[in-house]
């Protein structure tokens, strides 16, 4: 039992950390420091970059594009560009439909999507939730019907984060209407720019559009869009949706944050001293340290089981690391709240057109949205009641 | 980065674990509590023969030469167990002091008997006003010629009542509240003007008061600098911090199954009460607390060994904040889960939340250690 990161490991470690340092250029980091969002310009730039050094979806089989790493390496890579921290990668191709079309899709597929979605030529977004259908998923009811050489679809799916910006959309859709809700839906790819898709912004209460309504009204897609089977989009939607593993604790994230907490409590005053100094201050940040180090110690936990398992099973217990991960992500938004105090009253949201500097500290103005906008953490890939269900159920047996 | 145990970590698991399993059973436990000194010499004996009581002593010392993480195992055992027997205080208060700081001579004479089963200690430091600060000491010692003379009172001392020896803290020079000027000695359980009352505890074990009035100590049982012992007191504490989170661990597990298996079987309203969700959440939520816990219990073990005293505190001090939050919260609903069974003395669950209840009060209580850790501020490296 062992505890410290080889040598190995903390070279790689390092090499890692000299490579983000080099190309992710200063402005860039010091912006997404700031709470800021990154363009989507500035996720492919980044994506391009690391693509161009091997590592654009470094966790992929080798033969397709991935490094070989062990989880232990993956895990350092992902810290390292969280606590950077850098452009996040667009996980809806990397972690969600690239890995579900190497395991279930034809060899066309492959050839087609793979090497795009690691140069992120393709951006691609994920059409599951839909307006009836958030946690009772298998729920959906937008239609895939087989007319002659095409797939029509019709419905509409919603939450769909970044769907302004992409180029294709991989869709649950009903094909089979007569059986159990779960038998009866299929996964198929499709193009954007498609006729009868409509995407629909949707603000949230942080300011942002990041999330959008997507509809479907006669959309003509051609049956080779199908991914593996007719009605076993379920099987692949479970695979996609557990397959996450690595990073979804985001302890590099919160670890990002509670740095910044500290910086900023240096500036800011409370009884006409930095507020680091008051000791019930003090006191909260180390009661979310100290969960942070537990679960980064979960997760390392979690990973150096993978080994053992068999491949493909996600361990019950990242469902653990999507609940801690999450509160703590949320703990460390209201930590920066109270920091900020009154100064978190200026709302700016995202409006094109506006130049208007805000009041109030400059540094200030990401606080509440983050805030805000953090609330969702524990409400998307699963909410943290449907995490206890699967604990109480996988895990416990009840 | 590895968890994964040794064979000889995991053959001294088993053998731990099976000698427990066929000896410690909860009505066996009750037999052993009612024995006078609430322990069992027979274990002990047992826990001698399976090299149990030599275990975190070098093989130079006469032990062989376990780690923390060893340790982390045995104590983990003994939390799922609830054993009784003074481990904690004769192996790792006692044997650690004496192991940091004792003199060859004090070693020879010490470390072997502890290791055989034939001598139990007791670490006295609390007193009634210093609460969880090792350096709060008004018991004095005072040179006289070439020996000591102590005297003082010292409070809740685990084992106290029945240790052969007893390591007494007590201020050689220097204010109450001074980090410098306490001395470590040596006192057997008889001295002469030493006199205790033992209490049995909440969680089963027993504690007593100290007096000591004019007792008399002969430079040969000085631990070390009589004025430098807090040092060795505080990396004593983390060691035994290290022990109790990982008892606290065994303890919080086997509540948690005992309280899951309760869910599957008890019916109400014509159905398994787990079938509830506001239960099965709440079973969740002690699964979570549980598994947090788990990895600062190795956390605890696994940075035992750090260099640096400071950070080495703080880090033991974080794994206590954790195993404090969590022990509070499945030690209260898993006797909250259990409903009306969960209160009675007949029923282990109830034992269970004693002793993680007892535990947080052993070298520093959750708020204690967080303050500590916020002290400390940098939990979450720069790097």
């Amino acid at each position: 039992m062992e505890l410290r990161f080889t040598d190995e490991e903390v070279a790689f470690r390092k090499e890692v950390r000299a490579f983000i340092h080099a190309k992710l250029p200063k402005a860039l980091r010091e912006k997404l420091a700031a709470g800021h969002h990154p363009t989507r310009d500035d996720i492919v730039f980044w994506q391009k970059t690391l693509n161009d050094k091997g590592w654009g979806v470094a966790h992929w089989p080798v033969q397709y594009g991935g490094t070989g790493w062990d989880a232990v390496k993956q895990y350092i890579f992902l810290e390292e560009m969280m606590m950077a921290p850098s452009p996040p990668p667009l996980a809806f191709g990397t972690s969600m439909v690239g890995p579900v079309i190497y395991t279930f899709g034809s060899e066309e597929q492959k050839k087609r999507f793979l090497p795009r979605i690691a140069s992120l030529d393709d951006w691609w977004c994920q059409g599951f939730s839909e307006p009836g259908a958030g946690s009772d998923l298998a729920g959906l009811k937008t239609k895939a019907e087989k007319v002659g050489d095409h797939w029509v679809i019709n419905g509409q799916k919603t939450w769909t984060t970044l769907g302004q910006y992409a180029d294709w959309i991989f869709v649950l859709a009903r094909t089979d209407a007569t059986v159990k809700k779960q038998e009866g839906i299929s996964f198929i790819l499709v193009d954007m720019k498609t006729p009868g898709i409509t995407v629909k912004p949707i603000q949230t209460i942080d300011g942002g559009r990041e999330v959008n309504e997507v509809f479907f009204d006669d959309v003509k897609v051609p049956l080779e869009n199908l991914v593996g089977q007719e009605n076993k989009g379920w099987d692949y939607a479970k695979f996609l949706l557990g397959n996450e593993r690595t990073g979804i604790a985001r302890v590099g994230i919160s670890k990002q944050r509670i740095r910044k907490i500290k910086e900023m409590a240096t500036i800011e005053q409370r009884g006409g001293r930095p507020l680091i100094e008051d000791q019930r201050f003090r006191e909260k940040i180390a009661e979310v340290e100290i969960e942070l180090k537990a679960l980064e110690i979960t997760q390392l936990r979690v990973i150096a089981g993978e080994k053992k398992r068999e491949k493909g099973k996600p361990d019950p217990a990242s469902s653990v690391l999507k609940i801690k991960g999450s509160e703590l992500q949320q703990a460390t938004t209201e930590l920066l709240m109270e920091v900020i105090g009154p100064h978190s009253a200026p709302f700016t949201p995202e409006e094109p057109g506006s130049n208007e500097p805000p009041i109030g500290p400059e540094w200030a103005q990401t606080i509440a949205p983050t805030y805000f906008n953090v609330r969702k953490v524990s409400i998307y890939g699963g909410s943290n009641e449907i995490q206890k269900n699967i604990i109480a159920k996988a895990v416990l047996g009840l | 980065m590895d968890f994964d145990l040794s064979e000889e970590q995991q053959l001294l698991k088993d053998s731990v674990e099976g000698f427990l399993a066929d000896t410690y059973d909860f009505e066996s436990r009750k037999k052993i509590a009612a024995l006078p000194g609430g322990w069992s010499p027979e274990v002990w004996a047992k826990f001698a023969e399976l090299g149990l009581l030599g275990l975190p002593f070098s093989e130079e010392d006469g032990g062989f030469g376990g780690g923390a993480v060893e340790t982390m195992l045995l104590a983990e055992s003994f939390g799922k167990y609830l054993v009784l027997e003074p481990y904690l205080a004769t192996v790792i208060l006692g044997g650690g002091v004496l192991k940091r700081a004792g003199s060859a001579e004090q070693k020879a004479e010490h470390i072997a008997a502890i290791a055989e089963g034939s001598r139990t200690f007791a670490l006295a430091t609390t007193e009634r006003h210093s609460r969880y600060d090792l350096f709060d000491v008004t018991t004095t010692a005072k040179k006289d010629g070439g020996s000591w003379v102590l005297d003082g009172e010292k409070a809740v001392v685990v084992n106290g009542g029945t240790a052969d020896r007893i390591i007494v803290s007590a201020r050689t020079a220097g204010a109450r509240r001074d980090r410098g000027g306490i001395g470590l000695f040596i006192v057997p359980g008889d001295a002469s003007g030493l006199s205790r009352r033992s209490s049995p505890t909440q969680d089963g074990t027993h504690a007593a008061e100290v007096s000591l009035s004019g007792v008399r100590v002969e430079a040969a049982d000085v631990i070390g600098d009589p004025e430098g012992g807090l040092p060795v007191l505080e990396a004593v504490a983390d060691e035994a911090i290290a022990a109790l989170c990982a008892e606290a661990v065994g303890a919080m597990s086997e509540l948690t199954d005992l309280t899951v298996d309760y869910l599957k079987q008890r019916k109400q309203f014509g159905i398994n009460i787990g079938q509830f969700q506001a239960l099965q959440h709440r079973a969740a939520e002690m699964f979570v607390a549980l598994e947090q816990a788990r990895s600062m219990a190795m956390f605890a073990a696994m940075t035992a060994a750090t260099e640096d005293a400071t950070e080495r505190r703080a880090l033991a001090s974080a794994a206590k904040v954790q195993i404090g939050r969590s022990a509070k919260f499945i030690g209260q609903q898993g006797i909250q889960l259990h409903g009306g069974i969960g209160m009675t003395m007949e029923y282990k669950a109830g034992h269970y939340f004693k002793r993680l209840t007892m535990i947080d009060t052993l070298f520093g209580d959750a708020d204690h250690h967080l303050a500590e850790v916020a002290s400390f501020g940098q939990l979450v490296s720069a790097a």
